[in-house]
């Protein structure tokens, strides 16, 4: 027996009719066609497959795409916005996040949450935020650097408001950084 | 890897939870947070016919103080607990068992009440709760109970709930002035269950222990409480020959078995060494002062 489902991701609604036992890795590569999102250990352990849901890291590969529903789902594919890649792609890509980059996608996701909530983090809690996401070819070093790299360029771009430095784009719009006392309240 | 076929409900309430239940019996499971059922799922080591997912079941996700306890809804996110500066300010052993459970992704969809109702020997949240005398209560169309976790943690997997009933939240007393406790877990890498992990909390009144709490997680069929340790500590100073006694005691009171991480004897000692360390740590935070 199938069941609609309407997902959005990214932005864009997908709605199917499948079956409840269709994962939300499966509905986002098969039914939304978006294969950035990645199926690794497909047992919960690896990472590779986390998605924002509503905001929230999860393991996609963990979740039928049923009990989720109408939420708002992101993925890796959402992340450059109009042709520039997000500071945490651009880390990834100065500091050598990543060599075969399989988990990159999921370790990319985990950070983009971890930052909204941790804008000035130390190397420990970021290695703590990403102990569910495994890496087996960098040993992390890079990837922790690459995250630190975001860390600033986003807090420097909150520092500067991003009209005085790109006149000629509209605002984009962004999610503004928690306050260092809400930050401090989630710890 | 693909689960076995099944038909999905959401209810909106309890009631369509219990008839659902009934009218499915022995062919349908509760969906909470989906952590561990899912994996089992996965593997077709569990195909239930019906999942019945508790997610728009209003009020299952409560977390205060109230009467007396400290009242967890069974929906409660690990991430959630983990965040509460409730519980870790006040429930410092509940705060730890939450913080190492699987991996931090895991624990943003995880819920304690999956984590007990699983009874699973190897989660965490069990041990830490018999050590804090936590109370369940299981709700059905015939009306509310109330239980110890230890009766209700009755093998491995298998807990006292009838087949209509589902478990609405736990409950854990507040903590009385001059109380610590704490969860240590031996694990071999994130993600991993325990080897062996143990949950304790200790009161003092006067400098002697007035009540102690012991709990051990994955060295037996299911959480184990170390009865004879806890009476041990009764009455006694918290000092050092003490607390190696009543470590002593407790590893007795496991009853691990080998396996690849190794054998039940070196489970059984890191049972000894986990212990004395938590109490000493549990007994630290009871002398620091507060309800803690």
């Amino acid at each position: 027996m199938t069941q609609h489902v309407t997902l959005t991701i990214n932005g864009q609604p997908y709605q199917a009719d499948i079956e409840p036992r269709v994962l939300l890795v499966h509905f986002i590569r098969e039914v939304a066609g978006l294969t950035g999102t990645h199926v690794g250990c497909d047992t919960t352990s690896c990472g590779a497959c986390t998605v924002l849901v509503n905001g929230t890291p999860a393991k996609s590969c963990t979740l039928f795409a049923v009990q989720v529903d109408g939420a708002e789902i992101s993925t890796v594919e959402g992340l450059e916005q109009g042709g520039k890649l997000h500071p945490i792609q651009e880390g990834f890509f100065e500091e050598h996040g990543l060599q075969c980059g399989f988990c990159t996608p999921g370790m990319m996701m985990t950070s983009v949450a971890f930052l909204k909530e941790h804008p000035n983090p130390t190397d420990d809690e970021i290695r703590h935020a990403i102990s569910g996401n495994l890496c087996r070819c960098t040993g992390y070093v890079n990837i922790v650097k690459a995250i630190q790299y975001a860390a600033d360029k986003m807090r420097s771009e909150q520092a500067t408001p991003p009209e005085s430095t790109e006149p000629a784009m509209p605002a984009t719009p962004t999610t503004p950084a928690p306050t260092a006392t809400e930050a401090e309240a989630v710890r | 890897m693909i689960p076995n076929d099944f038909t999905y409900f959401a209810p909106g309430g309890l009631p369509e939870v219990w008839d659902l239940l009934r009218q499915h019996e022995g062919e349908a499971k509760i969906l909470a947070g989906g952590q561990s059922l899912i994996p089992l799922m996965k593997f077709r080591l569990a195909e239930p016919a019906y999942l019945i997912d508790l997610r728009n079941v209003p009020g299952m996700a409560l977390l205060e103080e109230r009467d007396g306890s400290l009242v967890i809804g069974a929906m409660v996110r690990e991430a959630a607990l983990e965040r509460s500066p409730l519980i870790q300010q006040r429930y410092p052993g509940i705060y730890e068992a939450s913080a190492v459970v699987a991996d931090p992704l895991v624990r943003n969809f995880a819920t304690i009440g999956g984590n007990v109702a699983h009874a699973d020997p190897a989660n965490d949240h069990p041990a830490m709760l018999l050590a804090l005398r936590a109370q369940v209560t299981a709700q059905g169309p015939n009306g509310t109970r109330t239980m110890p976790l230890d009766d209700f943690l009755v093998d491995t997997m298998e807990t006292a709930l009838q087949p209509d009933e589902v478990l609405i939240d736990i409950r854990v007393p507040q903590p009385l002035p001059h109380t610590g406790s704490a969860y240590l877990k031996l694990e071999r890498k994130v993600g991993d269950y325990a080897i062996a992990a143990v949950g304790v909390m200790v009161t003092l009144d006067g400098g002697v222990c007035s009540r102690a709490g012991i709990g051990l997680t994955n060295v037996g069929p299911t959480a184990i409480r170390a009865t004879q340790a806890e009476s041990f500590l009764i009455g006694k100073q918290p000092d050092e020959a003490t607390l190696r006694e009543a470590a002593r005691l407790a590893a007795e009171a496991a009853d691990p078995t080998s396996d690849l991480h190794g054998p039940a004897e070196y489970k059984r000692s890191m049972v000894r060494t986990l212990t004395a360390r938590a109490l000493r740590l549990a007994v630290q935070r009871a002398q620091a002062g507060g309800g803690q």
